[in-house]
């Protein structure tokens, strides 16, 4: 009764066109994901910045790279993850992605009169994870607070959150650059963690009257899904850094299990604080918040356009136009443009909640909790560094917890430590990217990894073989022998056999033979690759290459 | 008018200090007591369940002797903004299940009144306020459940000032209600329907809510028993938010035992409410006993502690001989009565008006128009807020919005809203170190009887003053009793006055068994107003 009481709610806005900033009134992340579609309201101020825009080049040349050389950016980044908890953090609702709009509400996450917030257990627990992962001090006293503001996405008029005793403060987060960008190991601070309450989402609609008016619906499935925002200290200088931040936060949260870090679907929002200084000033400049980035990519590539736009202004003299707002990441058009100019500080009127008892968490509370995180990323690949494996490799395993905990488990069943490695990152990779798979969703088990790996390297089979008895683990469970006997092609051990096939082939490549024995030792492995052509793949390749020798160097 | 009442709190505050208690001259008017029960006095709940259980009388008979009543009076009194099409029909069902054997709820066949900003599934709440006219709530109040869980039949949806922000029910956006004693003075507020309406026996019993003394001072202004139960005691759920740490639902009867029935029915833990306490509810009536088993001293030992504070200047005279009295009363039963002087006292009024108008400046935020109540189509989204509540509230509630806006805006949060919760910490510590050194405490409901009508109304500095008796037991969370002692002058034209018994949190059993005694022993008044008995 109530619902369809909603969905036949609808407001007129045709001015909202005109008005952008009336209509953007709120500073938190939570509206990128229904600007996409129209991002027309920016279309008045976005215009006055478009021929600046224009003049910016859009390749660096090398002119502008010294430029950059000479200012310094300082980047600070609040970090929205939803959690995945069963049901909302004040009242019994499901939050399901993609739901029938107002399919999952009630009294209490509609705000109806009389209706009153029973805080989520697990969305404290989760907190309380999440804050120990980032080497957080908790708050064992701590309280929610109203942030108060009027958005027809949010029911209440206010959002529930926490203002000055946020549950966890004071931590960092360590990560490792990847190696294709120079590598390096980084430690950004945390300011600070804290819990708060979704909003809804708003539809537009096209059809209305037919005229100029546009009509608005509100979807109040979200309002009251359980997030933390997450506030970095301004410790990131690049677009690298900052969307490897977000990645390993993304990592994080899904090590621990409380969110599932869904950029797409809006489970991980990112809003970045950019500005830059010259090298040599200490205080900061004016920052620019942008908004409406939809991957890690899109981060990197935001955040040097920005930085860009802005070290060309300065480098021009023009830093005061350089002013405090926030602006879109426009995916299309590859650059910044202007949502909304903010005037002041918007004054959101926190108090302390006082339908939600205040939290208070217990030492053994907060211990138990702390017992029950897992291996996280930087420990992992810390650990994998003292294996001995490369840094592209750990990066790699360590990106995801599935892949580790494959990876550790076909080790402990006594698979070679870089040819796991190898496997996993190679065939393995290979076809999860093209079947849309995670490691969790395949045949192939650690055991029978590690049973194949011993395989190949006792020589009981080649790694061809081993390639194609992978294919086929991948998609049905069999056991190595059998998939090596279904393939039927056991190995050739036969010495005259292989013999046989050495010597045809040094015979059909007579070029590379002299040039072999003119001091090219390495065409060696042109010739196991001819024969091991020629024998379909079957050839033992120890023994090939045992006989290869011989035969190459024989009459030398 | 802000900055007056910030600047220059004094404008609010009663004087400090008053007047000495006579007491000598009290227990002298007072030597010569018989304990006797006063009919009007007696429980109606458990009259009706005993002609019920008996079969004596059936329950529709009662249902249309209430109906009837109410009919005849409302064109005067106007107590009720709804009233219940199924009323007739809940009591058929009643004698069905008598006819059948059945087991009877402790309210079965008892008409209950509730207030309009306690949500009721079958019946429109509107909070008294145009922005939500003819609004049907999605589910009923936890305390409204629990009451038809027990047999009640609810009878309607009781006037009320808007969302409760008032002391005499003037500021309801649809229609003014009379006090039965008196048409032409209000009934109180902001639960003046609640209370008009017990009253004048249009109902039972009924619901009322009691942020700063909603409960208490319309009790007092129409000769009712009033219970303001301890913060948590029962659940808000359902009940339109106005100051969420200080609101709680209380009840209204025509005597101790039937508020303390009620209570026992809405009181407990919910899990729909945070802030609802887990502490176990005990049984409020088994200690009620009726005045003939009563002993000559049945309170002997008892300590009350007079507020000396309330009975200063601005205190109306006739109320104060009539606590002074009440004070006596207590020592003929027995009960060690002293002054209390509480310092902080008059402090609690100008921090209760700072920190119920920021809350409610807060939960009144839902009220938007987007996704129910009064809408006015605008073309932009800032219009459509405006208007929208432009229209729908009140001139009290925007006065009380814009206050509390103002207390919470950067810059004015720690003069004004964080200040105010310090003096409500020091208002908490005073009252609770003054129910250490006395069982209870006693004063006035209210500092006069009923205003009469717009008295107050373009005047709200003086309606606020006459909350100054209540608003400190909301900041201290404490539960208080409020029943009929005496009338302001003789004869027809006296108005009845109230006395407020308030204990230690969650010590309600104490304040119904302390309750019940007076009342049952007091002399020679009779809380009926002439309109029940010429009406019938």
């Amino acid at each position: 009764m109530v619902m369809a009481f909603i969905c036949s709610r609808e407001f007129f806005s045709r001015s909202l066109l005109l008005y952008p900033s009336a209509f953007f009134t709120r500073r938190n992340g939570v509206l990128f994901c229904t600007m996409q579609s129209s991002g027309m309201q920016t279309v008045t101020k976005g215009e006055t910045s478009k021929t600046r825009m224009d003049m910016l080049p859009r390749k660096k040349t090398k002119a502008h790279e010294g430029m950059l050389k000479d200012y310094e950016a300082v980047i600070g980044i609040e970090t929205h993850v939803q959690l995945s908890t069963h049901t909302k953090a004040f009242c019994s609702c499901p939050y399901i992605y993609g739901s029938q709009p107002n399919s999952t509400i009630c009294p209490v996450c509609m705000g109806l009169p009389g209706a009153l917030p029973v805080l989520n257990s697990k969305v404290i627990e989760f907190a309380v994870k999440l804050g120990l992962a980032l080497n957080c001090e908790l708050s064992l006293n701590s309280k929610f607070d109203r942030k108060q503001y009027f958005y027809p996405d949010l029911p209440k008029g206010y959002q529930i959150s926490q203002f000055d005793i946020p549950i966890a403060r004071n931590g960092f987060v360590d990560l490792d650059l990847p190696v294709e960008f120079g590598g390096g190991h980084r430690r950004f601070g945390i300011t600070r963690v804290h819990m708060e309450e979704d909003a809804g989402k708003l539809l537009h609609s096209e059809n209305g009257t037919g005229s100029q008016e546009r009509t608005f619906l509100v979807d109040l499935n979200r309002a009251g899904v359980p997030l933390l925002e997450i506030v970095s200290e301004p410790d990131l200088r690049s677009g690298l850094e900052a969307a490897e931040y977000a990645a390993e936060i993304q990592r994080l949260v899904r090590y621990l299990g409380v969110s599932n870090g869904n950029m797409q679907e809006g489970s991980l929002r990112c809003d970045v604080n950019v500005s830059v200084r010259p090298i040599d000033q200490s205080e900061f400049g004016t920052k620019v918040e942008i908004k409406n980035m939809n991957s890690f990519s899109a981060m990197h590539r935001a955040i040097d356009f920005e930085i860009s736009r802005q070290v060309i202004l300065h480098s021009e003299g023009q830093f005061d136009e350089i002013v405090q707002e926030t602006r879109l990441w426009d995916e299309g058009a590859q650059r910044t443009i202007t949502m909304r100019t903010k005037e002041g500080l918007a004054d959101y009127r926190y108090f302390p909640e006082p339908d939600i008892p205040e939290v208070s968490l217990t030492r053994e509370y907060v211990d138990k909790i702390s017992a029950l995180i897992p291996e996280l990323p930087e420990m992992k690949r810390r650990r994998f560094e003292k294996m001995g494996l490369s840094m592209q490799d750990v990066l790699f395993l360590a990106n995801d917890v599935n892949v580790c905990n494959f990876f550790d488990a076909a080790v402990e069943k006594g698979a070679e430590i870089k040819m796991a490695a190898n496997w996993i990152m190679g065939d393995i990779a290979a076809y999860l990217k093209n079947e849309r798979l995670s490691i969790n969703e395949i045949k192939l088990t650690p055991d029978e990894l590690a049973e194949l790996i011993s395989s190949i390297k006792n020589s009981i089979i080649s790694g061809k073989i081993g390639k194609e008895v992978t294919i086929r683990l991948l998609h049905v469970i069999l056991i190595i022998n059998e998939a090596a006997l279904s393939i039927s092609r056991t190995q050739i051990t036969d010495p005259v056999e292989i013999e046989k096939m050495v010597e045809k082939v040094i015979a059909e490549n007579p070029k590379q033979l002299e040039q072999y024995r003119g001091g090219k030792t390495k065409l060696q492995g042109f010739f196991a690759g001819q024969v091991m052509k020629a024998s379909k793949g079957k050839a033992n390749p120890v023994l090939l290459n045992k006989i290869l020798l011989e035969k190459l160097n024989a009459n030398s | 008018m802000l900055s007056a009442a910030a600047q220059n709190p004094g404008v609010l505050f009663l004087q400090r200090g008053g007047r000495k208690l006579n007491l000598q001259k009290c227990r002298r008017r007072r030597r010569h007591c018989h304990f006797q029960a006063v009919s009007s006095s007696c429980s109606e709940i458990l009259t009706i369940r005993k002609s019920l259980v008996s079969r004596e009388r059936k329950a529709v008979e009662i249902a249309q002797q209430y109906l009837n009543r109410l009919r005849n009076t409302e064109p005067l009194l106007r107590s009720f903004l709804h009233v219940s099409q199924n009323v007739m029909s809940e009591a058929e069902q009643i004698d069905r299940k008598i006819d059948r054997n059945e087991q009877l709820g402790p309210l079965a066949g008892v008409l209950i009144g509730v207030k309009d900003n306690i949500c009721t599934l079958d019946m429109p709440s509107t909070g008294a306020s145009r922005i939500l006219r003819n609004y049907r709530p999605a589910f009923d109040a936890t305390a409204v459940r629990k009451l038809r869980d027990c047999g009640a039949i609810i009878v309607g949806k009781t006037n009320m000032d808007e969302f409760g922000m008032g002391s005499t029910t003037e500021n309801s956006a649809f229609q003014v209600t009379a006090n039965p004693w008196n048409a032409e003075r209000v009934p109180g507020g902001s639960s003046g329907g609640s209370a008009a309406a017990v009253s004048a026996r249009q109902c039972v019993a009924s619901l009322g809510s009691d942020t700063g003394g909603s409960v208490r001072q319309p009790a007092a202004f129409c000769g009712v028993v009033g219970m303001k139960p301890t913060y948590g005691r029962v659940s808000r759920y359902g009940l339109m938010a106005y100051a969420s740490s200080l609101d709680v639902i209380g009840c209204f009867g025509s005597s101790v035992t039937d508020a303390a029935i009620l209570l026992q029915a809405i009181a407990g833990h919910d899990r729909f409410d945070a802030t609802s306490s887990k502490r176990e509810v005990p049984e409020f009536t088994s200690q009620l006993e009726p005045a003939e088993f009563l002993d000559s001293k049945p309170l002997k030992g008892l300590r009350v502690g007079v507020i000396s504070e309330t009975l200063g200047d601005g205190v109306d005279s006739g109320t104060v001989s009539s606590i002074q009295a009440a004070a006596s009363h207590f020592e003929e039963l027995g009960c060690i009565v002293k002054e209390v002087s509480m310092p902080s006292f008059s402090l609690g009024l100008p921090a209760y008006y700072i920190l119920a108008s920021s809350e409610s400046s807060s939960n009144l935020s839902r009220y938007d128009g987007i996704r129910y109540g009064n809408q006015i189509a605008a073309e932009e989204l800032s219009s459509l807020y405006g208007a929208s509540r432009a229209n729908g509230f009140g001139s009290e509630v925007k006065m009380r919005i814009l206050m509390g806006t103002y207390a919470l805006s950067a810059g004015y949060y720690d003069a004004y809203y964080k200040r105010a919760q310090k003096v409500r910490t020091l208002v908490q510590k005073s009252l609770k170190a003054a129910l250490t050194d006395n069982d209870v405490l006693i004063s006035p409901a209210a500092p006069s009887p009923a205003y009469r009508m717009g008295e107050k109304k373009n005047d709200p500095l003086a309606m606020y003053a006459g909350d100054i008796m209540t608003v400190n037991v909301n900041l201290a969370g404490i539960p208080a009793l409020v029943l009929p002692c005496g009338f302001s002058e003789d004869g027809p034209s006296g108005l009845p006055i109230g006395l407020q018994i308030i204990g230690a949190a969650f010590d309600e059993a104490k304040l119904f068994k302390v309750g019940h005694i007076f009342e049952q022993t007091l002399q020679g008044f009779r809380f009926v107003p002439p309109i029940v008995d010429t009406d019938i």
